[in-house]
């Protein structure tokens, strides 16, 4: 039996950066399956939140705690960024990469990558230099490139922020099969058509701090702050 | 002007009639270098890499060292290693001295911070493009180095010409530590030197002009090659 | 195709040489190596004693620093004051005379000092200084510079005091030609680099002939007892030869444009 990461516990944990505080103290408890969904104006701290809960931005103070140890949790993450980060070669050696940084047989991570490149539709490109594929092709990418690890929890930050509306649905197909097949996600977006359509969980984030949390179901139909109702509404919140 | 002439036409000679003294020279002249080129290569290149990933206390300070190297005069690398490798300093007991390792020696001082200082530029691009995803895949170092290191391999190609370039035409070091013996250390540039002395300007220009064509020839081939690899992904 | 052109390209690199069974490292004066007669003797020792020589082409100055280092077997100079101060302090066994040739004064073919109408090497010297033309001197601390230093002597000048018409130049033999070449300068050479220097222009032999111009070659095996790495045996094998009348014939006999050079004066062992 793997261990669980759920549920996930974080306790006043602040980043900060050359002294400014780019998130924190926040205090928040995950459970439950599904996608949870994390939004937010500008500068609310959500790309910090992602990394601070991925290991990768350094947790100045407070503590974020999973159900198993810290090293075990990181293992089975992956992470996706705004701005897909290509490696500078083909197309089936980004995919092959992830596999082979973790010892897996060059054949098998082979038969794996050109599986995946099927399934997210570049199986026809296999040896395409990655970085000159276009915008929505690379994200598809850099998706499969973290699910291809079959990691328990994916975080995204903004996945769609400059994709075309063909490439979204595309990407969000890939979301939506990933989260039934098991994987819990977390992305953040600014799209909230996208965060309903997704969220089962939403995190609503307000400087730097956790404003509203909840059922996705209930956070939309009946906020409770004024902020989140203001927000909802397309006002300007700050 | 007339020199020039002759030069040309002396060096159009010996290379169609295959002159074996200079195949010998020319040879000479490319086994040292290509050989420092390696050694340079093994030790620069990792080098650059690890100063790109790994952030420790004087990180700044050596790379500004190496970047401070880079103009180190080639005739005072060749008087140090001449006085470590003769016979009455520290490492005479090698023997080396006058020999073709001791050129190799020489050059793989001269190109190891040109190398690790071109390189260094285009890998810590290279890993500020691929710092957020390596970090997050959880990578070991020794991974970063090797993903950085084969990834840049075309801009690292052109740190390896740039120190190919300072070896094959660098004179004041192995004339130095080498003697410019006859049949043991005397390679192009070295000879193009004696040649002049002598007052022999068209021998030394045919030289010369062998020592171009020969630096060309490298940089196309090793181009050629590195494109003919790359064919049909860009 | 990649993985041939590499292999090929690892055997180049780690090739090596392979190097005959005798061989040892002898300082020379870049003079001697000028002359082209090392061309005749290296070729004939190959063949008589299978030992390759390997000749470190210097001044006089630094083949005695290379004696001293341990860094040759044995050197083959023109310095007499500085080879017996080299035996005298142990770093060689001996000295052995081999052979002479002679130095020339060279000028602008105009001579305007007028040397060539002068009786000795010192009026020769004089009426350079006292016409105050340029002259080009080796300055590198070598034999032949430091023949020229002792005639500037010898005419009771000092080199030291002269003005700006004395370059020293501080480098070989075939480059003060090139400068002196260059600038019509005046310039002390030994006949041998002289008649093989390619880039004569304007210049030409002027005055030689005195007794003081004379220039004796010695041969002198690094001391095994300073540095016991030295290849004594072959040192010694190669002294046999550079004295036996084979390389007798072989230095009386070379010529260049008719010229003898070398006066073989070596005595029996």
């Amino acid at each position: 039996m793997v261990s669980a990461l759920f549920p996930l516990t974080v306790k006043g944990a602040t980043t900060t950066r050359r002294g400014k505080v780019l998130a924190g103290p926040i205090d928040l408890t995950l459970d439950g399956g599904g996608t949870c969904v994390v939004i937010g104006p500008n500068g609310a701290g959500k790309t910090s939140l992602l990394r601070m809960l991925h290991g990768t931005a350094r947790i100045t103070r407070g503590q974020v705690t999973w159900a198993c140890d810290t090293e075990t949790a990181r293992h089975h993450q992956a992470f996706v960024f705004q701005h897909p980060v290509m490696l500078r070669r083909s197309v089936i050696e980004n995919l092959v990469y992830p596999l082979r940084v973790r010892g897996m047989p060059r054949t098998a991570a082979r038969q794996r990558a050109v599986d995946w490149a099927t399934r997210i539709g570049l199986g026809h490109m296999l040896e395409r230099h990655a970085p000159v594929l276009s915008g929505g092709e690379q994200q598809k990418l850099a998706i499969a490139r973290a699910l291809i690890v079959e990691p328990r929890l994916l975080f995204l930050d903004e996945p769609c922020a400059s994709l075309d509306g063909r490439a979204m649905r595309e990407v969000e197909e890939i979301l939506v099969q990933a989260a039934a097949s098991g994987t819990r996600l977390i992305l953040s977006t600014h799209d909230m058509g996208q965060a309903r359509r997704l969220a089962d969980q939403v995190v609503f984030l307000l400087r730097g701090k956790v404003q509203e949390t909840g059922l996705a179901k209930n956070f939309f139909d009946q906020p409770q702050t004024s902020q989140a109702v203001a927000f909802l509404n397309g006002d300007i919140v700050e | 002007m007339t020199d020039l002439w002759q030069g040309l036409v002396q060096a159009f000679w010996l290379v169609v009639t295959f002159d074996a003294e200079l195949a010998e020279i020319s040879l000479r002249s490319l086994r040292v270098t290509l050989t420092a080129l390696v050694v340079a290569s093994a030790i620069a290149m990792p080098l650059a890499a690890f100063l790109s990933v790994q952030r420790f206390r004087f990180r700044r300070h050596v790379v500004a060292l190496l970047n401070a190297l880079m103009g180190l005069p080639p005739v005072v690398v060749g008087l140090v290693v001449y006085l470590m490798l003769s016979r009455s300093g520290p490492f005479g007991v090698l023997g080396l001295l006058f020999t073709p390792t001791a050129m190799i020696t020489a050059q793989v001082i001269i190109i190891v911070p040109l190398i690790a200082s071109i390189a260094h530029q285009s890998l810590r691009d290279l890993w500020q493009e691929y710092h957020d995803l390596l970090i997050s895949i959880n990578v070991t170092r020794r991974q970063k180095i090797a993903t950085l290191l084969w990834d840049a391999r075309r801009a690292l190609l052109t740190a390896g010409l740039a120190g190919f370039g300072r070896a094959i035409g660098e004179v004041g070091a192995i004339m130095i530590v080498g003697g410019n013996i006859d049949n043991a250390t005397r390679v192009l540039t070295t000879a193009i030197a004696l040649e002049t002395g002598k007052g022999d300007f068209a021998l030394a220009l045919a030289l010369g002009i062998v020592l171009v064509a020969l630096a060309v020839a490298v940089n196309v081939a090793i181009h050629w090659l590195s494109r003919t690899e790359r064919e049909g992904r860009w | 195709m990649i993985k041939t052109i590499a292999a090929g390209l690892m055997a180049l690199i780690l090739g090596t040489a392979v190097q005959a069974d005798g061989v040892m490292r002898m300082a020379v004066t870049t003079s001697f190596h000028n002359s082209g007669l090392s061309d005749v003797l290296l070729p004939a020792i190959r063949d008589d004693l299978n030992l390759e020589v390997q000749l470190l082409v210097v001044g006089t100055g630094q083949a005695l620093k290379l004696g001293r280092a341990g860094d040759v077997d044995a050197i083959l100079v023109h310095s007499r004051s500085a080879e017996e101060a080299f035996v005298a302090e142990g770093f060689g066994t001996h000295r052995r005379e081999i052979m002479y040739n002679d130095f020339v004064v060279i000028g602008p073919a105009t001579d305007a000092a007028g040397v060539a109408t002068a009786d000795t090497a010192s009026a020769a010297l004089q009426s350079i200084a006292g016409a105050k033309m340029p002259f080009v001197s080796r300055g590198d601390d070598s034999g032949t510079h430091k023949k020229e230093r002792s005639l500037w002597q010898d005419a009771g000048l000092q080199p030291d005091e002269f003005g700006p018409w004395y370059a020293s130049v501080g480098a070989g033999m075939g480059a003060a030609l090139n400068t002196a070449s260059g600038m019509g300068a005046y310039v002390l050479s030994d006949r041998a680099s002289w008649l093989n220097f390619g880039n004569k222009g304007d210049l030409a032999v002027l005055f030689s002939g005195d007794p003081v111009l004379f220039n004796q070659y010695a041969y002198l095996p690094v001391n095994p007892s300073r540095h016991d790495h030295v290849k004594t045996e072959l040192a010694a094998q190669l002294e046999t030869w550079l004295t036996s009348p084979r390389a007798q014939d072989l230095i009386d006999g070379y010529a260049i444009d008719g010229e003898t050079l070398f006066v073989f004066n070596a005595t029996g062992g």
